[in-house]
């Protein structure tokens, strides 16, 4: 099978981050055409790349400027990659067709395509990458360029969230490039597979377990798990709407929990068996997460703020996922990547365009839009449905596998904790439709008019991903998502994949 | 921005040729000795600065450099991501380096494949970018008013 | 030994003033001395006693003693890094003086919750 395909994951929104500066000098609107056609085309070697692995099942691994692994960068891609991808590119595209309308009130559209598509530059780069140094690198790509773009809007709160963020982001990532630097003293290369098999000879030393501890305070930070989640509430609502969806969708996954799960599992080849004290760890965080954002969502008033404090809450159940470690746990964990990425990426959207159309997200001065803006409420509505669970929505599989997982570990109360946080999810979703959607007492429906067409096409978009994702699990778990659960679980397996292929 | 003294001037004035030939120079010579892309376009992007620094100028001025810096690095970022995509258009590797071109001769100025190219590009990016992180940072426009 | 302890003492030395210091541009500046200490230990690692700069300098040169390459390219794209880090802080700290009309960052607290 022919990795050939596997830089352009990089390329080719590089490329378009290099071009949107130069061809909107001559005409503006040409910025819009290059970034969706960037992102359209990511998405489509994302489907092809899936594809074929489906169809082969094995890794493929492209090597750069045709140099062997210890010497050159290799970019792998396994199912695990293929699911991550899918999720960056389709939601990227998604936001990017929302932009393009809702970046009217706006000034420096090219500006805001360029930061976008260095994003989605650094978020593949991650997925793609076999290389410890050049994880580093294209995690403060993503991260430099979503500084900008949290305060994009240079007014009070997104001046002050930006610099939050960047002050705390940058921490954790100095915090990476602190543990790269003495895993290399250990090691002496950079290559992921070749380290992972040094590190098996390695022993369970302090030094290992600093090394293990800077890297867990690095994508802590990233992805924002309480109690490192403190710019998030910050950062996420300041952003534009489309970056907000992108962010909470997939660029804390991205960088934190996928980043974290390839270093963890398959460089240090920890395991539930070998390392306990490492998952409870895990488990400890991802309960913290899950009951702190939940309940802290409940009394937001801001639409952004609220679903912000969700996806720390979301976070959380991914982290349990991980944590309990066997393999339905972790197909919960990725599969909620996948139902998350879609369904927040949803709501948030739907926050842009009411945004947009009334001009504030203060949830206590909306009232009845589902008469004004149905597609909006409705799109809304059947979101927060999936992400809290209700089946047959793609919600509902991942916290169903992640209980499972729960039960045959036999932690009775993480399932139970699980399936409680999970109607917390739904009040505090179905809130927002009392309190924005319905018509309320003590108040007119407030004035709008629905969002422009190509807005509503990126909502029923991401809304028929999340509804099919639900409906058709079974080829997805049975390709993907499974496969992908195995590419973790077998650790240090990645690397006689990635040195005998 | 205002200008310096005279002493300044005269010195700018003898340094900034230097400075760029230098900086020129290290580019040029990144895949030889200690340097390359980044120290070298930091050099040229610093022979800028002195010049502005020394002489001065007038918020058009800075908002043209501005914009021509921009392109220029943009351009520069093309002609990268063109390099890296040649050896893939070409049928070999992306990046095509070793494989293509063998490990280079030592002292050759001419050899080594790709990297005095891509060290070019990565100079014009670096040089162009500096300069105008410089200005967006340092112009008169942004000065604080009070 | 004593260096390492030196790359210790800065990135404490940083995270001190990051974490207590009030104004913005010396929050920036701990930062930066957070980023130099790892850089300056990552470099380290490439030490090696009585080695020699990586450089050919004639042909049929000995490279026996070269000290590790690696980590210097590493530390300059992380230097490289930094820079754009920086700028990128010191220009929202323009931003927010513009805004604000301080470098207080106690006075800059409108979100909440």
């Amino acid at each position: 099978m022919d990795a050939r395909f596997v830089p352009l994951f990089v390329v080719i929104p590089m490329a378009a981050a290099f071009l949107i500066p130069l061809l909107a000098k001559l005409w503006q609107r040409s910025a819009d055409l290059i970034a969706n056609a960037a992102a359209a085309a990511l998405l489509g070697i994302s489907v092809y790349g899936a594809a074929s692995l489906v169809t082969e099942s094995q890794v493929l691994v492209y090597r750069m400027g045709g140099w062997a692994p210890t010497l050159g960068i290799t970019l792998a891609y396994d199912h695990l990659t293929a699911l991550v991808a899918l999720a960056v590119n389709a939601l990227g595209l998604c936001a990017l067709l929302f932009s393009v309308r809702y970046l009217d009130h706006y000034t420096g559209r090219w500006k805001f395509y360029t930061l976008f598509m260095l994003i989605l530059a650094g978020l593949n780069g991650v997925t793609v990458t076999g290389d410890m140094f050049n994880l580093f690198v294209f995690i403060e790509i993503a991260a430099v360029s979503s500084y900008a773009l949290v305060a994009f809007g240079t007014d009070f709160d997104e001046l002050e969230a930006g610099f939050k963020y960047m002050v705390i982001g940058e921490i954790g990532g100095t915090a990476i490039l602190l543990a790269i630097a003495m895993l290399y003293a250990r090691a002496s290369t950079l290559n992921m597979a070749v380290v992972s098999q040094v590190m098996a000879g390695f022993g369970r030393t302090p030094l290992f377990w600093f090394i293990v501890g800077a890297f867990l305070v690095g994508f802590a930070v990233k992805m924002a798990m309480v109690p490192f989640h403190a710019w998030l509430p910050d950062a996420h609502p300041s952003a534009p709407a489309p970056v907000s969806a992108l962010l909470s969708g997939v660029f804390i996954k991205v960088l934190g929990v996928y980043a974290m799960s390839r270093v963890m599992f398959n460089v240090f080849g920890l395991s539930r068996a070998n390392a306990p004290a490492f998952f409870n760890l895990l488990l400890g965080f991802g309960v913290v997460s899950i009951v702190a954002g939940g309940l802290l969502a409940y009394v937001q008033k801001d639409y952004k703020r609220l679903l912000a404090y969700s996806s720390v809450s979301q976070i959380g159940y991914i982290l349990i996922g991980l944590g309990i470690g066997n393999y339905w746990g972790i197909v919960g964990a990725l599969f909620h990547i996948l139902a998350h990425a879609l369904g927040k990426g949803l709501l948030f959207l739907t926050a842009g365009s009411v945004e947009h159309a009334t001009g504030t997200r203060d949830l206590d001065k909306l009232s009845g839009l589902e008469k004004s803006m149905p597609v909006t409420a409705w799109s809304y509505l059947l979101g927060s449905l999936s992400l809290a669970g209700v089946p047959p929505f793609a919600g509902f599989f991942s916290k169903f596998f992640i209980i499972v997982g729960a039960v045959s570990a036999g932690m009775y109360w993480l399932a139970i904790l699980a399936a409680l946080f999970s109607t917390v999810t739904l009040g505090y979703l179905v809130s927002v439709v009392n309190r924005a959607f319905f018509v309320r007492k003590d108040r007119e429906p407030t004035a709008a008019r629905e969002v422009p067409a190509s807005m509503v096409i990126a909502m029923l978009a991401l809304l028929i991903l999340t509804v099919a994702l639900g409906v058709g699990f079974r080829p997805v778990l049975d390709k993907l998502v499974g496969p992908a659960a195995q590419n973790l679980i077998q650790g240090l397996g990645y690397a006689r994949a990635i040195l005998g292929g | 921005m205002r200008g310096m003294s005279l002493i300044v001037q005269t010195v700018a004035r003898l340094l900034a040729g230097m400075l760029f030939l230098f900086g020129t120079y290290i580019v040029l010579h990144g895949h030889l000795t200690p340097g390359g892309g980044f120290a070298g376009g930091v050099l040229i992007a610093a022979a800028f600065i002195l010049v502005s620094l020394a002489f001065g100028s007038v918020e058009q001025t800075e908002r043209n450099s501005y914009t021509l810096s921009s392109v220029v690095e943009s351009l520069g970022g093309v002609l990268f991501v063109s390099l890296a995509l040649a050896g893939y258009a070409a049928g070999t590797f992306f990046f095509q380096g070793a494989a293509a071109y063998g490990t280079g001769t030592p002292l050759r100025l001419i050899s080594g494949g790709i990297i005095l190219p891509a060290n070019i590009a990565i100079g014009i990016k670096v040089g162009a970018g500096l300069f105008a992180v410089f200005l967006a940072l340092g112009a008169s426009r942004f000065v604080m008013k009070d | 030994m004593i260096a390492l302890f030196a790359c210790l003492l800065l990135l404490l030395i940083g995270l001190y003033a990051v974490v207590t210091k009030r104004n913005i541009i010396r929050i920036i500046i701990g930062f930066s001395l957070v980023e130099y200490a790892v850089n300056l230990f990552f470099a380290l690692v490439g030490f090696k006693h009585n080695g020699i700069p990586p450089i050919i300098t004639h042909l049929g040169q000995s490279r026996s003693n070269f000290v590790d390459p690696v980590p210097q390219a590493l530390v300059l794209t992380a230097i490289v890094i930094g820079l754009a880090t920086t700028a990128l802080m010191l220009a929202l700290a323009m931003r927010i003086y513009e805004k604000y009309r301080t470098f207080d960052i106690t006075e800059i607290r409108r979100l909440k919750g």
